[in-house]
């Protein structure tokens, strides 16, 4: 469906491609793919309005894979909110450090991919479906593995620590395999930080499978640096009664992309996708989700939200697919975005595609300003017209917050959120 | 469930109403399509120099184009080479009213209900009917050119009101706007022109009746609507094919423009042969309808009903330029059998205080395919423009699909956009409901799918509303037990 035209950016990643050792066949693979798809240019439908091969061109001077930084103990006890309780694995550069992290005795088995025999590595996020997958599997050195065993319940959340610097080459490219067995329950943290103010290419991969009946949160805070270019891409593979739940919270970088891919896989699954970005600047977030609903009587919920001021830019793309054989499906989607000044711009595409008949599914987006009548309404009880502004887009913002279940993590997002509206009184 | 089937069964059987077709005698281009041919048509039409050399270079740049292929529609290329590109009855001289047409040709629009001669008698209707490439008779043109209306074959307007076409022709879809447009600004027969003066409010609907009768033949039709200062007019257009084993292809152009204070209302019900139910054979309807809002406070409404053609691809669009312009489309699009339908509508606000109001209702049955395709497009300096937009999709039977592809694009933060869209069928209990109250399960279904569609159909013309609601009950009743 997708036409990539082969760009000089394709061309500069596969020559300075490492060689790694491990997964040969994997990576052999990705280079194929990459090599003969290309990274996607503009005039690729899935990227029309973000297209990072040209950001890539103009910014990147280093395609090198970058190697860890200086980063002391100290330095991740600084960016541990307060309140954190629970384990921590911390990524260098992209790359796992085990004496920095903190995960003892929590329940949970944690493996270098290169050590284990991770046979699921690319089975849930293909190399073929998107060239940034590709690219990841060719550039990441090793990734770590995450096993929760069945059964287990692990109470303090998993935390996935990013400290990224450019200093030691520019890309960046983690990458996660979570291994959830049956009836078990976790949830999962992740806050990517900048150390200084350079340019570089984040390029992720998580791969999750949720097993049969567990149940699973995946939080995640981007807060990059305003040169940063960001691409994630998470896959997941839901199985027979579990849920998933997913919520992004974007606050900056110079450009992000997040994929995020949820196929429910039997029937009892429920996915559940949040998001919110509030974008100044000229930070452009691009958030593409996709849930396929493949068996019958299952439920997926999603709801993007959007703040945008100065020249900054959201992109919304949420398909939902009902294959034939789910019937019985419910599938909602919710785009709304509040745009704050004239040179902020919304695209969205709130997609839908169904095969079956006995379904309900909906969507809606809605792109505007604050309702006038309830600034009127909160200025008309005393409350000054920036106070009230920033009230009512926290209520606004608040509705997908809400949905973070770890509350020390909520409440650190929350205190960002509403010094970054203006209502923190 | 069998039960279902055997409705599903009848429903399917049921033989397209339009199919026949008549021998005519023809005057036909030789098959193929290359400059010769254009010319040959030029010279048959009896062309003006400026028109030829606009259809070469629109034959040139068609050359150079690709089809297009992002729809979601699947059907065997057409080979451009295979079609005729020129089919006209043999007339021995041009009739100067209806008296003189050809009574062959009138007697097949009274198969499909339309009688020039009564329509000249009855008021309400102008009727334009266009027979494969050529119009065969306007109806009330002097009643019509008393108001300074005027309403004629395309060709006609061509050597009668050369300064009209020469200023609007291709000035809403350029030649080069796509691939079918550029081929049907190579190719185009005939079509319908119209032209409403300043601040005259057309006394009766407008209406082309479009038929395909020749076999291997292509149409090309274009129509122009130029509504001046301060004007009105309804529009309405029709097509039927006969029944054939082979696609035909159908790739129109229309084009409005108006003015300001000026309003456009064009309706369409298109029911062109879908094919059997094998998915053999059918229309491939690939159309370009574009209207612009030139001036302030002016206004266009798109309404369609779809339910015919194998291949439809058509998007509806509205430019709305002038300040407080405002934009209209309802849509229902039903789809059974194989029948492809990827339709929807363009709303491009580049005005202050545009307004535009999408409702499309999908109806998918059988094992057809049914896609809303729209975008709305709020630039930078349309200050305070609105649109609200609904797309609601109904599937009948689980062969079937209803997809949505809205894509909302918005450049100034005054804007207000929402958009909404529901996919669901016919609830168990409504249909319970009804038979409660002693409504069969057949006409209950009728009944929803009438309900549900109601909302587009209100928008249609009283004399169109009756034939859609007929076409609709015809498509669908009892698809759903």
């Amino acid at each position: 469906m997708t036409t990539v035209t082969k760009n000089k950016v394709t061309d500069l990643f596969l020559e300075n491609a490492p060689s790694f050792g491990s997964f040969p066949s994997l990576r052999e693979e990705s280079k194929q793919i990459v090599n003969g798809k290309g990274l996607p240019a503009a005039k690729d439908e899935e990227y029309k309005f973000t297209s990072v091969s040209k950001k890539l061109e103009q910014v990147i001077t280093d395609f090198s894979p970058a190697k860890p930084i200086a980063v002391s103990k100290d330095t991740i006890k600084d960016h541990l909110w307060a309140g954190f309780e629970g384990s921590y694995l911390v990524f260098n550069n992209g790359i796992f450090s085990e004496e920095l992290s903190a995960f003892e005795n929590s329940g949970f088995e944690v493996q270098m991919l290169s050590e284990s025999n991770a046979i699921a590595l690319g089975s849930i996020a293909k190399a073929e479906k998107d060239p940034f997958i590709a690219l990841n599997t060719i550039y990441f050195e090793d990734g770590i593995q995450i096993s929760i065993p069945r059964g287990k319940k692990v109470d303090s959340p998993i935390l996935f620590l990013f400290f990224n610097q450019a200093n030691e080459g520019q890309i960046i490219s983690p990458r996660i395999l979570i291994e959830v067995a049956e009836n078990a329950e976790a949830t999962f943290l992740e806050h990517s930080i900048s150390l200084d103010e350079a340019v570089y290419f984040s390029n992720s991969v998580t791969e999750i499978k949720v097993g049969q009946n567990s149940h699973v949160h995946y939080s995640r805070l981007q807060n990059d640096g305003s040169k940063a270019i960001v691409v994630s891409n998470f896959e997941t593979d839901i199985h027979r009664d579990a849920t998933f739940t997913s919520t992004v919270v974007s606050l900056s970088g110079d450009l992000v992309r997040n994929n995020l891919s949820l196929r429910l896989q039997d029937s009892g699954c429920v996915g559940n996708m949040y998001g919110l970005y509030l974008l100044n600047g000229k930070t452009h977030v691009d958030n593409h989700t996709n849930v396929d609903h493949t068996k019958p009587h299952a439920e997926s919920n999603e709801l993007y939200k959007g703040i945008l001021t100065d020249q900054s830019r959201g992109v919304f793309n949420g398909k939902i697919f009902v294959r034939q054989d789910a019937q019985k499906t419910n599938a909602f989607q919710q785009n709304n975005n509040i745009l704050l000044s004239e040179d902020a711009i919304v695209n969205t595409k709130p997609q839908l595609e169904i095969w079956a008949d006995d379904v309900k599914c909906s969507h809606g987006c809605t792109t505007g300003q604050l309702d006038e009548e309830a600034l009127f309404y909160l200025q008309a009880r005393g409350i000054d017209k920036m106070q009230a502004k920033g009230l009512l887009l926290y209520a606004f913002a608040g509705e997908v917050l809400e949905h973070i279940n770890d509350e020390s993590f909520r409440n650190y997002i929350d205190r960002l959120v509403q010094e970054r509206l203006g209502s923190n009184f | 469930m069998s039960k279902d089937n055997q409705i599903l069964e009848e429903l399917t059987s049921k033989e397209y109403e339009h199919g026949w077709s008549v021998n005519l005698e023809t005057d036909e281009a030789p098959v193929g399509l290359n400059e010769d041919i254009i010319r040959w048509i030029s010279a048959k039409k009896e062309e003006p120099e400026w028109l030829l050399e606009w259809r070469l270079k629109a034959f040139r740049t068609w050359l150079t184009m690709t089809e297009p292929e992002w729809a979601n529609v699947h059907y065997p290329k057409v080979d451009f080479q295979a079609l005729k590109y020129y089919s006209a009855p043999k007339q021995t001289k041009k009739p100067k009213s209806l008296d003189e047409v050809d009574p062959e040709l009138l007697q097949i629009y009274e198969r499909l209900g339309i009688n020039l001669n009564e329509q000249k008698r009855l008021q309400g209707i102008a009727v334009d009917a266009v027979l494969d490439s050529v119009s065969v008779g306007t109806t009330f043109k002097e009643t019509l050119s008393k108001l300074g209306i005027i309403f004629c074959s395309f060709s006609e307007a061509v050597h009668e009101h050369p300064d009209l076409i020469k200023k609007y022709l291709g000035s809403v879809v350029p030649m080069t706007d796509n691939y079918y447009a550029a081929l049907n600004s190579a190719v185009f027969s005939d079509g319908s022109f119209c032209y409403i003066p300043k601040g005259v409010r057309c006394p009766m609907e407008l209406s082309t009746y479009f038929r395909i009768n020749a076999a291997n033949t292509g149409q090309f039709e274009r129509t122009l609507i130029i509504a001046d200062e301060s004007s009105y007019v309804s529009y309405l257009e029709g097509c039927t094919a006969p029944q054939r084993d082979e696609n035909q292809l159908h790739a129109a152009v229309v084009e409005i423009y108006a003015a300001s204070h000026a309003e456009v209302k064009y309706s369409t019900v298109q029911n062109w042969y879908p094919g059997d139910k094998e998915g053999k054979g059918g229309i491939y309807n690939f159309v370009t309808k574009r209207g612009i809002c030139a001036g302030d406070h002016s206004k266009i409404s798109w309404t369609q009903v779809e339910t015919g053609s194998a291949v439809t691809w058509k998007y509806p669009s509205c430019i709305l330029k002038g300040d407080y312009s405002v934009g209209e489309f309802y849509s229902v699009a039903v789809t059974n059998n194989y029948q492809q339908a990827d339709t929807g509508t363009k709303m491009i606000h580049i005005g202050k205080n545009t307004r535009s109001r999408i409702v499309s209702k999908g109806i998918s049955a059988g094992k057809s395919q049914n896609s809303y395709r729209g975008q709305v497009q709020v630039m930078k300096r349309a200050a305070n423009a609105r649109n609200f937009s609904q797309c609601d999709s109904l599937l009948m039977g689980d062969r079937c699909g209803a997809h949505t592809f809205p894509y909302i694009d918005i450049q100034n933060p005054t804007a207000k956009v929402e958009h909404e869209a529901t996919t669901s069928k016919i609830g168990e209990d409504q249909i319970f409901y009804c038979n409660q109250r002693g409504i069969s399960t057949e006409d209950a279904v009728a009944l929803i799918v009438n309900g549900y569609a109601k909302e587009v159909l209100n928008q249609l013309p009283m004399e169109f509303a009756v034939e859609a609601q007929k076409l609709l009950a015809l498509t669908l009743e009892g698809s759903v037990g």
